[in-house]
């Protein structure tokens, strides 16, 4: 009984691994320095289709289409920047998952630290009033009641 | 100092909502083409065997304004559009086809079914053709001026607002 549940388990885990790259292997190239290339490029391509995959993660038709090409260019003696500028300029920056960082995108890449900024801000401004708080004196009526407190205490066995 | 850790937070708050409710009336999966107000990229496709043209060349752009249609008979919203490029034919205005991964047999079928609106058809049957022109999924329509200059992209089937609101008067204005 045990062990089947454990069967089961393992099957479920199995099929929660994520499949990763639609790429077939009819597709790679024969050399591994430019596949390799290709891969990383592929990586770095939005799938214009389903739009939140890498053109190597996406099953769909232009998927494959732009992994052939990027291989055919690579073959063909393309720079990687260069294959990246044929994209863009077919599809637009929207096609790199990573976007350059440009004056329109600044506040994009930008946005978090400023974030950061005003949040670290606040909270040294927060603990530093904290420390201002505690740090003020107790008043003599405070003193001495402390004082009857602690003796309080100390006088039982 | 109070006043302001209450305002700043409101501040954030309604200038993100001002974004997201931006956000909401755009729709995210059209994509602007990288292409707009560039001249139509080059290319030389041949034509559907049958069909009494040479095919279609970037040569056959210019001159006046009109469409380039990107379309396949396995796409289903092709087929819900056709009346309405149909209709544009009739009304006067050039119409091209680029036949998009199709097989040239169902291509021929169907428009001899659906009624054949384009002046000129070519035969994209890699669809190395519809990468350069940036093309994602058919149907997609271009509006090409007189100097074969891409001035409008349209992502899915044209709908008859589309043509009213859109192309229509964009066509008109391409005229004068």
């Amino acid at each position: 009984m045990s062990r089947r549940l454990v069967l089961a388990f393992l099957l479920a885990l199995a099929m929660a691994l994520p499949v990763h790259a639609a790429l077939t292997s009819d597709e790679l190239l024969q050399d591994p320095v430019l596949e390799a290339r290709a891969r990383a490029i592929g990586k770095e391509l939005r799938c214009l289709v389903c739009q939140n995959q890498s053109i190597d993660d996406s099953d769909a038709d232009l998927a494959r289409d732009l992994r052939h090409l990027v291989r055919e260019r690579l073959l063909a003696g393309d720079s990687d920047a260069e294959i990246r500028e044929f994209m863009v300029e077919r599809y637009g920056e929207f096609v790199l998952l990573k976007p350059p960082v440009t004056m329109g995108t600044l506040l994009l890449w930008g946005g978090p630290f400023v974030v950061l900024a005003i949040g670290g801000a606040l909270i040294v401004l927060s603990l530093r009033r904290r420390r201002a708080a505690s740090t003020t004196a107790l008043t003599p009526d405070e003193e001495s009641r402390l004082a009857e407190l602690l003796d309080e205490g100390t006088g039982r066995p | 100092m109070r006043r302001l850790l209450f305002v700043v937070p409101a501040l954030v708050f309604v200038a993100i909502a001002g974004f997201l409710a931006i956000g909401l009336t755009r729709d995210p999966s059209t994509l602007p083409s990288a292409l707009l107000d560039r001249p139509a990229p080059d290319f030389a496709l041949p034509p559907l065997p049958g069909r009494d043209d040479a095919g279609f060349a970037r040569a056959d752009l210019g001159g006046g304004p009109m469409l380039v249609n990107f379309f396949a008979s396995w796409c289903v919203p092709c087929r819900i559009e056709h009346p309405i490029i149909d209709r544009l034919a009739e009304a006067g205005v050039t119409v091209h086809g680029i036949n998009y991964k199709d097989k040239p047999e169902d291509a021929l079928a169907w428009l001899a079914e659906l009624g054949d609106p384009f002046a000129r058809v070519g035969r994209d049957q890699d669809g190395r053709v519809g990468i350069d022109w940036g093309v994602y999924g058919v149907p997609e329509t271009y509006v090409i001026d007189a100097d074969g200059t891409i001035v409008h992209k349209h992502v899915g089937p044209l709908q008859p607002r589309d043509l009213e609101r859109t192309i229509l008067p964009l066509l008109e204005s391409l005229k004068r």
